[in-house]
């Protein structure tokens, strides 16, 4: 679905990111965990088109080079940005519309089940419907930033950082509706610190350290690995 | 000043001041989407004036060479901006767009002049004429320099204008012009005759401002041009074209310019140069409303209006300066209520 081969994002004159390689599979989760700074957030955004970067990146077997972000979109990438850079002054159901503006020509039945699809997932979206996206509460962002680029019916959905700043029992529920996306043939690629949430619902697993690919493997390997446990995981919790 | 003149002067002042809201939504609504404090807003009002006045002589509006020229020069500024990514669909619309219709429109424009057809057809093919400019012009211009400073673009902008300016001068030399009146006859309101030509202006105006509004609030692409204004990122990450977006804007900015041009035609002799001072005052009021409030501009609007017309009775050597001058208050009264001015 996606592969980065040799990947490298440089910001003025430093590489944020160098000789990253990683697959997607259709269907998967895959995540890349690894602390504040590593690069991760700087790699969703090359893979985004946001960052110009250097390197290879295929996606459903066609080289995304020189596109555009939106063009990106189109060929079905997805990403909700740590910022979730919402709508804040339109509306919730405007925002989740907008989510669906490449698809506007296919009429109006099949963005209304869309958007009955994401109230579905996220049902206090749809208590808040007619509420200005910036009044909405972390949590809800979250679910709005996610909701807005279901409706693009991306293929390869990124979240980038979805736990950031919410309460525990919100990431929870993030992560099970993450985990339930993958049931609907939405490929994923995660990014986060929290390493233990992400290793549990991801298939692969890459951990990235100052801009590299240090360690990749199986979740249920890295799981186990020391190396990861003393440093992600903690070891309490091994 | 008695009652009755306080009353006609009302009335002048809320004309143009309805002129004025209309190139202050257009100046919010560009500014918004795409950054630019587009200066050229005022140059379409002379175009879209000067272009029906060449009509109702009879002429082939000179205009027209400058649409094609502008369009032939917004194809090769698109192709090169897309050359490495461009698809045929893409390339179609490219050439259907900036060859095509300036094309179709010149030769329309070659086989009606000469035939006086009217009115209405007239006022049509003058904004067939000056619309497209917008699009051409942010293709050339502007989508080169979409991740410019506001600075830069507003120099840029600067630099526009100066050029169309220019062109009007060679087109339409340094006479004046005044189109005939389309809505002849008036109407006793109390004290005061209202001449049918205003209220047609403010008529057309609240009409065209309630269409904006209508066009934002319920379209999916009055959504996104809004969505962009909002959060270009986030608009991006939907799959949002800005420079699209900007097209659009800068489409309807100067769809709106041509219409006040013929809007005020029969009201004031306009010269080539003559809508510069007019969109600037409308500029002064999108700035009273910091550039972002569609009805606090169109307020603006017509409070300057006003002034202006109560200021050309009472002080009319001063009256550009009492209008500028307000600015002055405005400005300070905002730098105190927002200490902080974000860039948007």
């Amino acid at each position: 679905m996606l592969e980065l081969r040799d990947l490298a994002v440089a910001y003025g004159g430093v590489l944020a990111v160098r000789g990253v390689s990683l697959r997607v599979e259709a269907g998967s989760i895959a995540t890349v965990i690894g602390a504040n700074g590593a690069g991760k957030s700087t790699l969703l955004n090359a893979i985004m088109g946001i960052l110009p970067s250097r390197g290879h990146i295929v996606f459903s077997a066609s080289s995304l080079e020189g596109l555009p972000v939106e063009a990106r979109v189109a060929a079905g990438l997805g990403l909700v940005p740590e910022k979730r850079e919402l709508f804040s002054s339109m509306s919730v159901e405007d925002n989740l519309r907008l989510g669906a503006f490449l698809r506007r020509k296919e009429g109006r039945g099949a963005i209304a089940a869309s958007l009955d699809e994401v109230f579905g997932l996220f049902p206090r979206l749809r208590e808040r419907r007619r509420q200005l996206a910036g009044t909405l509460s972390g949590g809800e962002r979250q679910m709005l930033a996610m909701g807005r680029a279901l409706m693009g019916r991306p293929k390869l959905l990124m979240l980038d950082e979805p736990s950031l700043g919410l309460a525990p029992l919100i990431v929870r529920d993030i992560f099970e509706i993450i985990a339930s996306m993958k049931r609907a043939h939405v490929a994923i690629l995660l990014v986060e610190q929290n390493a233990r949430a992400a290793l549990q619902i991801a298939d692969l697993g890459y951990v990235m350290e100052n801009g590299t690919i240090v360690l990749e493997g199986s979740c249920e390997a890295l799981r186990s690995d020391p190396r990861v446990v003393e440093t992600y995981l903690g070891i309490a919790h091994a | 000043m008695d009652p009755s003149i306080f009353l006609i002067l009302v009335q002048d002042g809320l004309t143009s001041g309805a002129i004025y809201a209309l190139l202050a939504l257009s100046l919010v609504l560009v500014f918004t989407v795409t950054r630019v404090i587009f200066i050229p807003q005022g140059e379409f009002v002379a175009f879209g004036a000067l272009t029906m006045a060449t009509l109702e002589a009879g002429e082939f509006p000179r205009t027209a060479i400058m649409l094609l020229g502008l369009g032939i020069a917004a194809a090769i500024a698109g192709y090169l901006a897309e050359r490495r990514v461009i698809t045929k669909r893409r390339l179609a619309w490219l050439i259907a767009e900036t060859l095509l219709l300036p094309a179709v429109i010149f030769v329309l424009a070659l086989w009606l002049a000469p035939r006086k057809p009217g009115l209405l057809p007239e006022m049509l093919l003058a904004l067939a004429i000056v619309t497209p400019m917008g699009p051409y012009i942010h293709r050339i211009a502007f989508r080169p320099l979409a991740e410019a400073s506001t600075l830069v673009l507003l120099i840029a902008a600067v630099g526009v204008h100066l050029t169309l300016t220019g062109f009007g001068l060679v087109f339409f030399g340094a006479e004046g012009s005044r189109t005939t009146s389309f809505a002849s006859g008036s109407l006793a309101l109390g004290p005061v005759m209202v001449t049918g030509q205003s209220l047609f202006v403010l008529g057309a105006s609240i009409a065209l401002a309630f269409m904006l509004y209508l066009v934002f609030e319920l379209s999916l692409i009055g959504k996104a041009l809004k969505g962009t204004a909002v959060n270009r990122l986030g608009a991006r990450l939907v799959g949002i074209e800005p420079s699209l977006c900007g097209r659009i804007a800068f489409g309807v900015a100067a769809f709106i310019g041509a219409l006040s041009g013929l809007l005020i035609g029969p009201i004031t002799t306009v010269y080539y140069d003559s809508g510069f001072l007019i969109g600037l005052k409308g500029f002064v009021a999108a700035i009273v409303a910091g550039l972002v409030s569609y009805p606090a501009a169109a307020a603006a609007a017509l409070a300057i209006g006003i002034m202006e017309s109560l200021a050309s009775f009472s002080a009319s050597a001063f009256k550009e300066v009492i209008v500028f001058t307000a600015i002055i208050p405005v400005l300070l009264w905002r730098s105190l209520v927002h200490t902080r001015l974000g860039e948007e």
